[in-house]
């Protein structure tokens, strides 16, 4: 993990809300593995103050992608910035998804909601390209909140995509295309990224069934790496919980230890 | 090149830019980033006794050029922190102060009894605005008296100098900084957090787990910056000033109100190497304006009052 001040906007792409930036920094891309992240600052003064997380999209030998969804504004600023411009980015920080026992033979479905599929194109590229099988599900709330679909076929990913409108796809959550899937067959582990009850309900189907599943959490975060105890999530420990680190000792957690509040 | 060192009579630093408690963990987070030898010294993350499991989330609220926290001070505790991490801290050239809390007065001698056992450490910094339950949940830093009370009760008992840091929660900082002094501090830091909150208008609900939290970051520097003066005014200890110093001038502003020395806080969430980028930055200042002594400056403002 680094600072890298002026890591160069190389290529852009936007879909509305959603935005796909590629950044050109060597440094960035030594440190990258799928289900780390960046923080990025989106202004040169002190308003807004803190840094952003991203996870990465996608890394390659001297670049990196991020996609994100302008949320408030700072991911309005960052929307905003174009080719040639810089940003200032500190990473590649937290812990990934654990890829290891997913080589030839092995199946893995990853499963994303929103912007919180960010992660899994680049998740999908790694497992594929050490001989597992992929297989993504994809949901938003329209068919405009899932425009990574077409970079997921082009690039030869099993993809289903579900809609809650029914605009595209599966007419329903991800999560119940999810487990109308599950129901013909079975993978060897689930990894998923997006909104909190999308990643419990896929956590739950987990565990019902005995299958090993990787959670990737978003958190607001002050820093980033593990200073300021802002991002905390509740982890299990002996009989009881305790707070964890999302940046340092996640974001990704198993979901056998991931505690959910009772709503 | 500028003498940017600082005399806070206790404790001789290379420089008067300090990392502040509650922004810079236990220090070891910043390794990879920032020099520790490049700063004058650290402030660790507040201790308890023992560890301690913080607030329920969402713990930080962001603001107008601002930060909102409500951690609850998790951490540790001091048989980790002297057995995992001073021994880390002992081999890096920098002064390290540990920021001392207790939920009563006693936990506040006990923690210094403990790391009075343990070599590293210049000094402590006192956590005066943890709630007492044995003052019926008040923090000490809101009234003199209290204030006094443990001051002196944490200088008998330790081997080593004693900061109060002073909460800017309260009608009179003067009278405050005067208790400090009163009670025999070798110096006093400040600001603290100034409790604030946030909400969310559409949903009705709190924005902090806690529902109240503290304020820093550089919304607060000209309040910060205010009580700095007059606390300097007040007492003949040194004043350690902090509250949203984010570059060399920040910091320097506040030598100019009677500050000997400072403390960089949310900025080292922003920039983890901001506090070294100070230093350079305090030196380039002096440099070009010909300042041999960067403590010259201290206490110089000119008010024509």
């Amino acid at each position: 993990m680094r600072r890298e001040p002026a890591a160069r906007i190389i290529g852009k792409r936007s879909w509305g809300d959603f935005h796909l930036l590629r950044l050109e920094s060597p440094d960035l891309a030594a440190g990258a593995s799928p289900g780390r992240f960046l923080m990025i600052r989106t202004s040169d003064g002190f308003d807004p103050l803190l840094r952003r997380p991203l996870s990465l999209h996608d890394a390659g030998d001297v670049w990196i992608e991020l996609f994100f969804r302008v949320a408030g504004r700072g991911t309005a600023l960052l929307a905003k910035k174009k080719e040639g411009e810089t940003l200032d980015c500190l990473g590649p920080l937290g812990r990934g998804f654990r890829m290891d026992g997913f080589g030839a033979g092995r199946t893995a479905w990853l499963i994303g909601g929103g912007r919180g599929v960010a992660p899994l194109y680049y998740l999908a590229r790694t497992l594929i390209s050490r001989g597992a099988g992929v297989r993504v599900f994809y949901g938003g709330k329209t068919s405009a909140e899932i425009p990574l679909r077409e970079k997921f076929e082009s690039a030869g990913i099993p993809l289903d995509c579900a809609t809650d409108d029914g605009s595209f796809g599966f007419a329903g959550f991800v999560t119940a295309l999810l487990e109308r899937a599950l129901e013909g067959g079975r993978p060897d582990g689930l990894f998923a990224c997006g909104p909190d009850a999308m990643m419990k309900r896929t956590g739950r189907m987990a565990l019902g069934l005995g299958l090993p599943a990787q959670l990737s959490l978003e958190a607001v975060m002050g820093c980033g790496f593990g200073a300021c105890w802002g991002c905390v999530h509740r982890i299990k420990k002996d009989d009881g919980g305790q707070w964890r680190k999302i940046c340092e000792d996640g974001p990704v957690f198993g979901a056998d230890e991931i505690l959910w509040e009772e709503a | 090149m500028a003498d940017l060192s600082t005399d806070l009579g206790f404790l001789r630093l290379r420089n008067p830019v300090l990392t502040a408690s509650g922004t810079f963990g236990y220090g070891t987070e910043f390794l990879p980033f920032l020099d520790l030898a490049a700063v004058g010294g650290i402030v660790v993350k507040g201790l308890y006794f023992g560890p301690r499991e913080g607030n329920p989330p969402p713990r930080l609220v962001e603001t107008a050029s601002g930060l909102i926290n409500a951690i609850g001070l998790q951490g540790v505790g001091v048989e980790r922190f002297a057995a995992d991490v001073l021994p880390e801290l002992r081999r890096r050239d920098t002064a390290v102060i540990v920021n001392v809390c207790g939920s009563g007065d006693e936990e506040y001698y006990r923690v210094i009894e403990f790391l009075d056992g343990h070599e590293g450490i210049a000094a402590y910094e006192l956590n005066i605005s943890c709630p007492n339950v044995k003052r019926n949940g008040a923090c000490p830093a809101m009234d003199p008296r209290a204030t006094r009370e443990i001051v002196a009760g944490a200088k008998r008992r330790s081997r080593r100098p004693v900061i109060a840091k002073l909460s800017p929660n309260v009608t009179d900082i003067a009278s405050i900084a005067r208790a400090a002094e009163d009670g025999g501090a070798d110096g006093i830091s400040l600001i603290n957090t100034l409790l604030a909150m946030a909400v969310d208008l559409d949903t009705r609900k709190p924005k902090l787990g806690n529902v109240l939290g503290g304020l820093s970051g550089p919304a607060i520097k000209p309040v910060a910056l205010r009580m700095t003066y007059q606390a300097a005014r007040a007492v003949k200890i040194p004043v350690i000033g902090m509250g949203g110093i984010c570059t060399g001038r920040d910091a320097l502003e506040f030598m100019l109100v009677g500050a000997r020395a400072v403390q960089v806080g949310t900025a080292n969430f922003v920039d983890p190497a901001s506090a070294a980028r100070i230093v350079r930055e305090i030196g380039d200042y002096c440099d070009a304006r010909g300042l041999a002594r960067a403590a010259d400056i201290v206490g110089t403002l000119k008010t024509g009052l």
